[in-house]
């Protein structure tokens, strides 16, 4: 099959768990991993009687996440009731932001493409449930289910992307600059794992060059970029597949599993879903003030779109080095660390290059005179990794010293080295005269004798030199 | 010594325990006594604390009493108080403890109301009755063979019989009003937001208001202080402009009256008619002035609350699924789904499945424009209605059911006949307006009442002049079939 | 506008109620009867009127973002039908 012939069309929805220190509607903590039912209260239990109280942190992270994907923040927004039974869901209703949402159109630019933000909608996430017994794990055999309210009312953002996305690759970069945006404003861990961070996909195909859209599938719910590209390059290759055959697309929600690459349909509940949205009549609307979103706005860090920008512009690094150095908040923070006193261009590589990575290792400003001590001559290269080395085993020794005390400086313009080379050609007549008869070649071996001696301590091209000038 | 109750106002117990005639717990005793003579045959309260009530009273005689402090007050059983029992008069939550104190219960408290018990009411405040209770209907003081009114049936007939001085109820469409002026006693809907809904099992969120019932309008302004203002649970609560103050002036002079007659010609009955017209009479006689004014909307409010009311009770009552609390059954089901419908099938009555299915249905696919939509529309004319009659008058008068009460069993088959109880009151609900109903007389023996209306947060215009009719009218809220019972 | 039993059987799943089919056969009847009588709305003038969700003109109310103590499991957890390991247990979904 012509998988040229054919233009995917991607569009995502994300949720992201804010790190407020309560929910969304009530003062229970906001946070993951305690004993079930441990952070609960009668409203978030959906007791007859309670009224939701809107969390104003919840409301001011939705809106610094509007400012930051460039949308519009709503003069007015409104929370509504979606209606569904389900046990994880125990007022039967969601509280959720329908046709009044509190973020409007934005977008964010991802190599070169701009990527249209739908809306950012305010709503509460709902309890997670442990199917017990039967076929373990799996719902199809569960014998019961167990009902943990912890997370049950923590706030969440949905973000909307439009289907502007052309491929897993593009979908999956628009995602990563997207989660290290949301951690560099700081309203999330966007840890996948913990699911703070969910993604769905909208996937289509259509004939390159038409504008019209395909029939869509929903992937839900993937927990790491991986699975999710793998999974949306597995439903681009059975679309097209199926057309290619003359067959037809189904509307339906998908499933990938990762161990089998397969791709299942999530079974349809037996009654098509009817929400029945009508506005939330506990609530009263959200009208942020200018000055509020003002304040909000003047708090942003720089974000990662800029700074790729800024890396490359002031630092003159190239585009992939400024993106790959911003693949997270604290990676980027390194590097300009270690760049403020030292070369950019070295930084980076050994930023991104060295392994283990000095961010989690070498304290930056003594990453940055290592590289001074190369850059001026004291070390060559190799003995850098020496030193290191072992700065990774001692983070809190300085380089300098370590130089010092083992004895690591370049032995360049010192009679040591003249020495040496003297001895080589001394003890070696055999590759002295050939050289001379014109077997030029044989100069690497003198030079390798050499640097034999200097450990390392002397660069090899200032000894071949030194060699031929003594020839 | 042991008070009678019977006709006993609160400023009156208040009067007896100040002068030390009687002691906290002598005052709650009588009221004790007095419901176990004669609640058999009422069934005003699902469930009395009797222990309880006693304790709270013997610490007041302990540690010494002011104000309000000690006086009894009846609680419709829809408001939750902490570790006891609350139905909202529904199998589906027989036998539920809340976790928490309702935000009117935490204020009655503080002030030193000592709760009695808890009140009968039509399920989850659907009806207009109390027949709709899962435990038994409330039979009315004056005519046992006859209707208290509803929802809060329990507690209007309650204060009418003796068995509470004081009671709160609440009112979505009426179940305040409608109830009082079937007993004959005070009952007053606030504006919209004046009193916090925390506690109060939800049937019409953006509707529902608790109030208190009393024999007198001064009383009720008491009650009010009490509730009333700003609870940081309820984001619909704010705080009053004013603070309630209790009424004192005996006339009516520069106060203009309006009388919706479009309104009036929905089917009013003769003798409430008449009764209602003396009491315009009277507040004529107090200086008064009466002039005829139209809510041609409002004369559709009815509809309009039928689609709104349901369609919000549609989604309140969904929680009650038997996951977290309510109902036990001896076998749920072996799908979550079985246990959702037999739950809700086996805890829920007729009145409250045929809401929940009208409000489901009204916000189905397919047809919330149509009824849910168009609703909360004939909900802004009515606002604007209103708005516009205020610009021209100072309070709305209009009787507050169209009928006396009726025998029971009379309307429990024909739905829409029980929704017709709620014609006049309900515009008021939907413009989130206060509205009184003080009794002005009777009809074939059994009390009417007069419903004044006026715009938000006027709740002292209304008890001013409330007080003002009722020393003019002079009602005896004493049942006469009440006379020397007991 | 009349309401049929399978109208009716609809909407009683959406609300998760089970109806006997005396119950659905007088439900049909009386929702029907009605929304007769709501039919009346109909004849009302609309146009560009906006809809009132609130009769209350109040906006952003909020409370700060701080933690009080939860409520104590055992307290949660004693009002529930079922409860095993902590938690509420319900059948299964499916
Ligand atoms: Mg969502
Ligand atoms: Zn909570």
């Amino acid at each position: 099959m012509s998988e040229a012939a054919w233009e995917p069309v991607i569009g995502l929805e994300i949720h992201v768990q804010l790190n407020t220190a309560t929910k969304m509607f009530c003062a229970c903590e906001n946070h993951f991993g305690a004993e079930p039912n441990t952070l609960t209260c009668p409203l978030c239990l959906g007791h007859p009687g309670v009224l939701p109280v809107i969390n104003q942190g919840a409301v001011e992270k939705a809106i610094e996440i509007g400012l930051a994907l460039n949308c519009a923040i709503a003069e007015r927004s409104v929370f509504h009731r979606k209606n569904y039974f389900y046990p994880d869901s125990p007022k039967a209703y969601q509280i959720s932001q329908y046709d009044q949402p509190i973020c409007l159109e934005g977008h964010l630019d991802v190599d070169g493409g701009r990527i249209g933000i739908t809306r950012a909608h305010l709503e509460e996430d709902a309890a997670k449930l442990v199917h017990s017994g039967g076929e373990a794990g799996r719902i199809g055999g569960a014998e019961y289910t167990l009902v943990d309210f912890n997370r049950c009312g923590t706030p969440l953002v949905e973000i909307v992307t439009e289907p502007d996305l052309r491929s897993p690759e593009q979908a999956i970069a628009f995602l990563a600059l997207l989660k290290n945006t949301l951690q560099t404003i700081g309203v999330s861990d966007c840890d996948m794992e913990k699911g703070s961070l969910r993604c769905d996909a909208n996937v289509s195909v259509r004939r390159a060059g038409s504008s019209e859209f395909g029939t869509k599938t929903e992937l839900k719910n993937m927990n790491s970029f991986k699975f999710l590209g793998d999974g949306m390059a597995a439903e681009i290759r059975r679309q097209i597949d199926l057309l290619e055959r003359g067959l037809q697309v189904v509307q339906e929600t998908l499933h990938y599993d990762p161990g089998t690459k397969a791709l299942r349909s999530l079974r349809s509940k037996e009654e098509a879903h009817d929400y029945r949205y009508f506005p939330e009549p506990d609530l009263v609307p959200l009208a942020p003030s200018q000055e509020l979103i003002q304040r909000l706005h003047d708090g942003l860090p720089e974000l990662p779109a800029a700074r790729i920008e800024r890396f490359a512009s002031q630092h003159g690094l190239p585009p992939a080095y400024a993106t790959d150095l911003n693949a997270e908040p604290r990676l980027a923070d390194y590097f300009e660390a270690v760049a403020a006193s030292s070369d950019a261009k070295s930084a980076a590589d050994w930023v991104l290059n060295t392994r283990p990575a000095p961010v989690d290792t070498v304290p930056a400003a003594t990453l940055a005179s290592l590289i001074g001590l190369i850059a001026g001559g004291t070390i060559t290269n190799s003995i850098a990794r020496q030193v290191y080395e072992m700065l990774v085993a001692d983070p809190t020794a300085e380089p300098a010293e370590l130089v010092e005390r083992h004895g690591l400086a370049s032995i360049g313009d010192s009679g040591e080295l003249e020495a040496m080379v003297d001895e080589v050609i001394a003890e070696n007549p055999a590759f002295v005269e050939q050289f001379q008869s014109g077997k030029d070649g044989v100069i690497n071996a003198l030079v390798g004798q050499v640097m034999k001696r200097t450990q390392g301590r002397a660069d090899a091209r200032q000894v071949q030199e030194l060699l031929r000038s003594k020839l | 010594m042991t008070p009678d109750t019977l006709g006993l106002t609160a400023e009156g117990c208040v009067a007896l325990l100040d002068a030390g005639d009687v002691s906290c717990v002598e005052l709650v005793d009588a009221y004790l006594a007095r419901i176990e003579q004669q609640d058999g045959d009422l069934n005003c309260y699902l469930r009395t604390r009797a222990d309880a009530a006693r304790d709270e009273a013997a610490r007041f005689d302990r540690e010494g009493r002011s104000g309000l402090q000690g006086v009894p007050i009846a609680l419709k059983d829809i408001l939750c108080v902490r570790g006891e029992e609350t139905t909202a008069g529904s199998r589906i939550l027989e036998g539920h403890r809340p976790l928490y104190d309702a935000g009117v219960v935490t204020r009655a408290r503080a002030a030193g109301l000592i709760p009695l018990g808890k009140t009968n009411m039509d399920e989850f405040a659907m009806g207009s009755s109390t027949e709709h209770s899962a435990f038994g209907t409330t039979h009315n003081p004056w005519d046992a063979r006859m209707v208290p009114g509803g929802s809060s049936g329990g507690s209007a007939a309650a204060v009418a019989a003796g068995l509470a001085p004081l009671a709160l109820g609440t009112d979505t469409g009426g179940s305040i009003r409608q109830p009082a002026a079937l007993c004959g006693v005070v009952g007053m809907k606030p504006t919209y937001g004046a009193v916090s809904r925390h506690g109060l099992i939800a049937f019409g969120s953006s509707l529902d208001q608790i109030g208190p019932f009393a024999l007198t309008v001064r009383d009720a302004a008491l009650a009010l202080q009490v509730i009333a203002g700003r609870d940081h649970c309820d984001s619909t609560s704010v705080e009053l402009p004013e603070p309630i103050a209790v009424p004192v002036g005996d006339d009516l002079n520069g106060v203009t009256i309006g009388v919706p007659t479009d309104l009036l010609a929905q089917g009013v009955e003769p003798g409430v008619r008449e009764a209602f017209d003396r009491s315009l009479e009277h507040a004529q006689h107090l200086g008064a002035s009466v002039r005829e004014i139209t809510l041609p909307t409002a004369v559709h409010a009815l509809p309009a609350y039928y689609l709104i009311a349901p369609a919000e009770a549609s989604a309140n009552l969904a929680r009650f699924d038997g996951v977290r609390y309510g109902l036990r059954l001896e076998d749920p089901g072996d799908t979550i789904v079985e246990m959702y419908g037999r739950t809700r099938s086996s805890g829920f009555g007729p009145e409250v499945k045929r809401r929940i299915m009208l409000g489901t249905y009204v916000l189905s696919a397919g047809y919330y424009d149509a009824y849910y939509g168009t609703a909360q529309r004939v909900r802004t004319l009515i606002r604007r209605e209103f708005d516009q009659a205020f610009a021209d008058v100072d309070l709305i008068a209009t009787p507050a059911s169209p009928t006396v009460a009726f025998p029971i069993g009379e309307r429990i088959d024909d739905p829409w006949a029980m929704y017709a109880c709620d014609l006049l009151t309900v515009p008021v609900n939907l413009a989130g307006l206060p509205g009184i109903s003080l009794p002005c007389g009777l009809s074939e023996g059994l009390p009417v009442g007069l419903q004044l209306i006026g715009s938000a947060f006027s709740e002292n215009r209304i008890l001013a002049a409330a007080h003002a009719l009722e020393g003019a009218i002079g009602f005896d809220p004493v049942p006469a079939a009440m006379r020397g019972a007991g | 506008m009349a309401i049929s039993s399978d109208d009716v059987l609809h909407v009683a799943r959406l609300a998760n109620l089970s109806l006997s089919d005396e119950e659905v056969a007088r439900m049909s009847e009386q929702l029907s009867g009605i929304l007769g009588h709501v039919d009346a709305l109909a004849a009302l003038d609309l146009e560009g009127v906006p809809p009132t969700a609130h009769a209350l003109e109040v906006e952003n109310v909020t409370r700060p973002d701080r933690p009080r103590p939860s409520w104590p499991r055992d307290e949660v957890l004693a009002n529930a039908p079922a409860a095993q390991d902590g938690a509420f247990r319900v059948p299964p979904t499916s």
